[in-house]
């Protein structure tokens, strides 16, 4: 039941944005400060749950084959590689690191 | 995006969401990162209000992409809500690119119709085969996740600033995940963001004119900020 609340508040959430930006009149989201926010915002998030879902293990910090994957797929994304290339390198890197018994 | 709904399913079913849990995310949410959250913070233990507030704000960069489509297609008010659900990175990145409305019209609706069907059939494909998988960690699969986030983050790395942003949330969602509720975290390291603007504004307007009151300091940059971004799109 707490999943499909979740589910729920998400989705009714994020339609509503998407929603508010096609009917708000143009120039009333189009300050300096909150569009510099708004773009910084995704950054703070995805920093803060890349950190996370590499290190974390429910409320303690690990280090395990999670690390190895995600520094493969920053060097792959460094070549400039397409999306999916990234997630596929850090996933085989992942299970090649538990395979070894990392 | 379309080929990571297959991540997503395998992540989301991996986490513990049965199968039409998983699609209906995809259904009705239908903005990858947010649903990659999502997911992340139930699996962690994060409460649904809790885990639903990080994949919200990080669905908050869809209205400003709305109000660009919404000066560019210009829809009739009785369409914006069924165009609404589309409005996601890659479809405003097809309109915006288009040299007429036509086009960008077009752009809008192929982009996001195929999108939307490969997003939702990938995601099937990937819980189910999550399911006859049995232990997706041992294949590696609890790594996608943060692969995607990673993967949609260091484009926007492009200034000292969004760096700054980024390290400060780092520490913040690192250090304090041992001691706050899960899913808690990453709403407090959401606020490296207006720390950062803020410290910078101090700075520059300190390194400026002394003696400036604070509202003169932020206008010019944050103008200044904007009008980089801008030039980089």
């Amino acid at each position: 039941m707490n999943i499909w609340i979740a589910i729920g508040a998400t989705a009714i959430g994020c339609y509503a944005v998407k929603l508010i930006g096609l009917l708000v009149p143009a120039g009333a989201l189009e300050r300096p400060l909150v569009r510099s926010l708004a773009a910084l915002l995704p950054v703070a998030l995805l920093a803060a749950l890349t950190a996370q879902q590499t290190f974390g293990d429910g409320r303690a910090l690990v280090l395990d084959a999670r690390v190895a994957g995600l520094a493969a797929a920053a060097v792959v994304l460094m070549l400039r590689a397409p999306f999916l290339l990234v997630v596929a390198a850090a996933v085989a890197v992942t299970a090649g690191a538990r395979a070894l018994g990392g | 995006m379309g080929l990571s709904g297959f991540a997503f399913g395998v992540t989301s079913a991996g986490s513990g969401l049965t199968l039409l849990q998983t699609c209906a995310l995809s259904l009705l949410v239908f903005t990858g990162a947010s649903q990659f959250a999502l997911v992340g913070a139930l699996a962690a233990g994060g409460s649904p209000l809790t885990a639903a507030a990080g994949a919200f704000f990080l669905g908050v960069r869809n209205a400003f992409y709305g109000l660009r489509l919404s000066q560019l297609l210009r829809l009739t008010r009785a369409v914006r809500p069924f165009a609404a659900q589309w409005v996601i990175d890659e479809t405003t990145a097809v309109a915006l690119a288009q040299p007429t409305r036509r086009s960008a019209r077009l752009g809008f609706v192929v982009t996001g119709l195929s999108l939307y069907v490969l997003w939702n059939l990938t995601t099937l494909l990937g819980a189910l085969g999550a399911e006859a998988i049995g232990d997706t960690d041992a294949w590696g699969l609890d790594a996608a996740g943060p692969a995607v986030f990673l993967a949609l983050l260091a484009p926007m790395l492009t200034s000292t600033t969004e760096r700054a942003v980024a390290g400060l949330a780092v520490v913040l969602g690192l250090g304090l995940l041992p001691v706050l509720p899960a899913g808690v975290p990453v709403l407090v390291a959401a606020l490296a963001a207006p720390a950062v603007l803020w410290a910078e504004g101090r700075r520059r307007g300190a390194a400026r004119k002394p003696g400036q009151p604070r509202e003169r300091r932020e206008t010019p940059d944050a103008g200044e900020w904007r009008e980089t971004r801008a030039g980089e799109r």
